[in-house]
């Protein structure tokens, strides 16, 4: 392959990457860029939205190359995004040969996610502390932290068979409140509102809600838009499934609200 | 108590940064992001009891500290900045809103409703002033040999 085609597959891929696992427009822009500057190649030009990029490159025998992906929004995983980061500062520093780097690049999209039991263990203590913190009892936490676990056993499943993200969360909110008026029902903890609250928050858009701010700070308010847009529908999404449940409790089984 | 509430911020925060696979070796500072970030939210709420105004205090401190972490650890500010929104981010304001609408007070839904977004715009509002400051201001946090790739808003 010709030099300059291989640098456009590299800094595509570490773009591509960036994109997938939740870094912010500007960056995956200037990576690119970066990165194409380093190995030497002239007249790189890169366009990127949040679900898609763009970049061209000047070829030795002065036609140019062209390649664009389209990238949908996935989970983020922001242990990739440091690790690209890191690798970009090296090959700026001249630390990394091309091959070298795409290696370095493969290692990176390898890199495990947290396992199931782990990211399961912290849904708990995301929605128990953060019952807690807004006010709930030492019963009232128990209770988010049960819910908080099962929120995250049935959600992780569900995610993995590409579910669409609005169906996940009117699901998520929908088993939470079920969770709570169990729950409460049975006698462990009192304050439904506390432990619905808490057992939110592993759900709440906090990665999306960040993007979209440093997106819009940096001008790219298009992706910013699509990123907030996301925010709000993940919000809007919660709220129905929680909504519902309520309503459902209050109507079938004369739960007190 | 107020120790014993940051100390909860703080597991809580470290809890965030594994739901979202953040490097292991930022988990402590991501945890102490997330406790800047309360401790400031506490500490605006005692001097002036509104919810909104101390989102934005809090976003104003927890950007400050994202930015020093950014440039001292050598790692993308939005891992910093991501752990410690969460403790503001207005999942409350979500609940209740979800709850005064289906209960049918339309009037409690739609206040709740702007006051979260109050909340939200408080919150972008304060990190994206705390971005705009120049880089300079932070630089003396970095390693002497000062490759500021990145680092920059």
């Amino acid at each position: 392959m010709e030099e300059s085609r291989k640098i456009l597959d590299l800094s595509i891929k570490a773009g591509e990457l960036l994109l997938q696992n939740g870094a912010e427009i500007f960056r995956v822009h200037e990576t690119m860029t970066r990165i194409a500057e380093a190995f030497g190649a002239n007249s790189f030009n890169a366009y990127v939205l949040s679900n898609g990029i763009f970049a061209s490159i000047r070829e030795e025998n002065g036609s140019y190359g062209a390649e664009l992906r389209n990238i949908p929004l996935s989970p983020v995983h922001l242990g990739r995004v440091a690790a690209i980061n890191s690798l970009s500062r090296a090959i700026v520093e001249g630390r990394y040969t091309l091959d070298g780097a795409f290696a370095r690049l493969e290692e990176i999209r390898a890199l495990p996610e947290n396992p199931p039991g782990l990211l399961i263990l912290a849904s708990g203590i995301v929605s128990a502390t953060f019952c807690w913190l807004f006010g709930g009892g030492l019963m009232d936490s128990a209770a988010a932290l049960l819910t908080g676990l099962i929120l995250y056993c049935i959600l992780l499943p569900v995610r993995s068979k590409n579910l669409s993200k609005i169906v996940c969360n009117i699901l998520g909110g929908s088993v939470i409140t079920l969770c709570a008026l169990c729950f409460t029902h049975l006698g462990l903890g009192s304050q439904l509102d506390k432990i619905i609250i808490g057992a939110i928050m592993p759900m709440a858009p906090g990665v999306p809600l960040t993007t979209s701010i440093r997106d819009f700070f940096n001008g790219d308010y298009l992706s910013g838009a699509i990123r907030m847009l996301d925010a709000l529908l993940i919000a809007a999404c919660i709220a129905i499934g929680v909504g519902f449940v309520l309503k459902m409790g209050s109507l079938l089984m004369g739960v007190q609200l | 108590m107020i120790v014993f509430q940051l100390a909860v911020v703080f597991v809580c925060t470290i809890a965030v940064a594994i739901l979202f696979h953040m490097p292991r070796e930022q988990y402590v500072f991501c945890g102490l992001t997330g406790t800047a970030a309360w401790s400031g939210y506490l500490a605006a709420l005692k001097v002036n009891p509104s919810v909104v105004m101390a989102s934005f205090v809090s976003a104003l401190l927890l950007t400050a500290i994202s930015r020093i972490f950014a440039v001292c650890r050598r790692t993308p500010i939005i891992i910093f900045l991501v752990s410690g929104i969460f403790p503001l981010v207005p999942g409350a304001g979500i609940y209740y809103t979800a709850y005064y609408f289906i209960m049918g007070d339309n009037a409690l839904a739609v206040g709740k409703g702007v006051e979260t977004i109050k909340i939200a715009v408080a919150i972008a509002l304060g990190i994206v002033l705390m971005l705009s400051l120049p880089y300079s201001l932070f630089r003396g946090f970095g390693k002497k040999d000062g490759a500021e790739v990145h680092e920059k808003p």
